[in-house]
């Protein structure tokens, strides 16, 4: 800050603390004090992330072997049970996620940002409400899930089920983003085409939305990346069955990767000890490539109109 | 819409209307319009889904108990049903928390607002944003088994019990919940214009009294958005809570070393054992539910409220 004036703002600092004598010396010590616990506090937040993936490189590297991905669970051989239910389990339930998330995101953040009168009541009230339901805790929609699609629907303890709820509860995400993407869009790219006499949904359709499409993307996959880690709602829509089997959409008992880590961390032995910590692995690496493929998106397609 | 028939328009008698009434376009706005409003059903359904149960609930057991009683035991033998000491053991949670959150998150702020460079800065924030991604089963279990223990080997005169304690999993909340309080009140801090930093430097005070006594009076409502946002996360977090503070007893304790239920920590609880449907022990689920979702709502609208404020006076 204020680097330019950084020369006449000390010699009147200078002369005001001679008059005054408001800080004198101590005011150097001071600060470097306070910067020294500024920087402290960041190095602890870092230091955490990296005491995680130590605790699960630390407890779980013995176990990073093919049986982790292409073996079921099991409780009669603990040293080769696996997750490769909880994977099926999880990619079927982010199909569903995406199947669900794309329309809806897409098609809200398409109307907010162009087609909304904000002046009406019930387009502020769509606003306010993706607003709270972003502040509503995991849980919640699993309660919501259970009440919802488990039993009013009757779907069951289903991975339909579980789709549905995360889709809801990362909806607010997506939707965030996408309006950022749109917003990124400059005017003038929606006003060109008005005036070469298309109509307002052709402009959006063929000019709007490719050059947000990126950005709306990328929001998705974060969307997805959060999903992947969600555990919490998932206990409430069955994903917590010790099932053995791969589950179908629709009918079956189902797990997901966090629940079943969660499952076999809860467990006696030992042996489930080192396999929930070989899960975080598998978990975290996971979300480390969506993650990367999300920045690598953003940085390729970034425009600066 | 009339631009589309703006330019053929040759003659003065011919009106600016559209010359078709774009049928199709109006449906395209409809569905998109209709689109949108699944996340107002969305907030409907999860309203009546915690709230529609609870006049069975209480007509079973009375509002007072709930409120007042001070054990909460559903589906034990002699069951009590006073809320308070889940609501204790969130409360806890929160509170430890976010007196790791707070400090630790400001402290980060301001350092990215008013000292960083540009760059490190930039380097900063997707850092920061790592450790809000990192599933929380991922953080409770490190939690559980290297940070408790840790603990304990450097605390050994603290009066630990059992393997759960309340004070652990609040602490854990607390770091993951540092980027949140960093972000919001990092955003706060910029908004501050140049030129009161700048009155401030003229009348000759240090860096560290411009930020201190300047900056972040001038912030202050974005910075109480930035913590009660963090609150209402604390409030909400599920999977830490369970695994660190574990299913304690159901005696009210203010005892951090112990474990204690959270509410959130009960819900998954109790979701995730044989329950019969429509029993009251099964709607003891929606009756948390519902007061953490009233917690949470209300946490929330304080922190927009703040938040529009400061945007109000700087914008």
């Amino acid at each position: 800050m204020a680097l330019g004036n950084n020369v006449s703002v000390k010699a009147a600092g200078a002369m005001v603390n001679g008059r005054f004598k408001s800080s004198g010396g101590s005011g150097q010590v001071s600060s470097i004090a306070f910067m020294t616990a500024l920087i402290l506090a960041l190095t602890i937040a870092l230091a955490a992330i990296l005491s995680i993936i130590a605790y699960a490189v630390v407890e779980g590297h013995t176990r990073l072997d093919l049986d982790l991905i292409f073996n079921g669970p099991s409780t009669a051989r603990r040293e080769t049970a696996g997750y490769s239910v909880a994977i099926v389990g999880t990619l079927q339930i982010i199909a569903g996620v995406i199947f669900i998330i794309v329309p809806l995101g897409v098609g809200t953040s398409l109307y907010l940002e162009l087609f909304a009168d904000k002046s009406k009541w019930w387009n502020r009230l769509i606003e306010l409400n993706i607003q709270n339901l972003a502040g509503v805790p995991s849980i919640v929609f699993g309660i919501l899930g259970l009440a919802l699609f488990v039993r009013f629907f009757n779907l069951g303890f289903v991975v339909a089920a579980a789709s549905a709820t995360i889709a809801i509860l990362v909806l607010p995400t997506v939707i965030l983003a996408s309006r950022e993407a749109i917003k990124a869009v400059p005017s003038s790219i929606l006003e060109g085409s008005l005036a070469l006499g298309v109509t307002r949904w052709q402009a959006v359709w063929k000019q709007v939305l490719p050059a947000a499409g990126p950005g709306m993307l990328t929001g998705v996959i974060l969307a997805i990346a959060r999903a992947i880690g969600e555990a919490a709602p998932l206990l409430l829509v069955g994903a917590v069955t010790f099932t053995t089997t791969f589950p179908q959409f629709f009918e079956g008992g189902y797990s997901a990767l966090p629940v079943l880590i969660y499952n076999y961390a809860g467990r006696a032995q030992d042996d489930f000890k080192i396999l929930a910590a070989a899960g975080v692995i598998l978990m975290l690496a996971v979300l480390f490539v969506i993650n990367s493929f999300a920045v690598w998106l953003r940085a390729k397609y970034e425009r600066t109109w | 819409m009339s631009l589309s028939s703006g330019l053929s328009a040759r003659e003065a008698s011919r009106s600016l209307r559209a010359d078709s009434p774009r049928i199709g376009e109006k449906l395209i706005i409809t569905a998109l319009f209709i689109g949108s409003t699944i996340s107002v059903f969305a907030t409907i359904a999860i309203v009546a889904a915690l709230f529609v149960p609870l006049p069975r609930f209480f007509s079973q057991v009375s509002i007072v108990e709930f409120f007042t009683a001070t054990q909460w035991s559903p589906g034990f033998a002699g069951a009590q049903y006073g809320v308070m000491p889940i609501v204790v053991g969130t409360l806890m949670v929160v509170a430890f928390a976010l007196s790791v959150a707070v400090p630790l998150g400001l402290a980060a702020a301001i350092y990215m607002a008013e000292y960083a460079p540009t760059k490190v800065r930039k380097a900063l924030k997707p850092m920061l944003e790592v450790l809000e991604g990192i599933p929380t089963v991922a953080t409770g279990l490190f939690a559980f088994f290297w940070f408790r223990p840790f603990l304990e080997i450097l605390f050994p005169w603290l009066p630990w019990e059992g393997v759960f304690s309340t004070g652990v999993a609040g602490i854990a909340v607390g770091l993951i919940i540092v980027p949140l309080v960093a972000s919001v009140a990092d955003d706060a801090m910029r908004a501050v214009p140049r030129s009161l930093r700048e009155a401030a430097y003229a009348l000759g005070a240090s860096k560290l009294r411009v930020t201190l006594m300047v900056v972040f009076p001038a912030a202050i409502s974005g910075i109480i958005a930035a913590i009660v946002l963090a609150a209402s996360r604390a409030i909400g977090e599920t999977m830490i809570v369970l695994l660190v503070a574990g299913a304690g007893s159901p005696n009210l304790t203010f005892n951090p070393f112990e474990g204690i239920k959270a509410m959130t920590a009960y819900i998954a609880g109790k979701a995730t054992g044989e329950i019969a449907v429509g029993s009251i022990d099964y709607d003891t689920i929606f009756a948390v539910g519902a007061l953490l979702f009233l917690m949470t709502l209300l946490t929330n609208m304080i922190a927009i409220r703040f938040v529009n404020r400061y945007r109000e006076v700087y914008d």
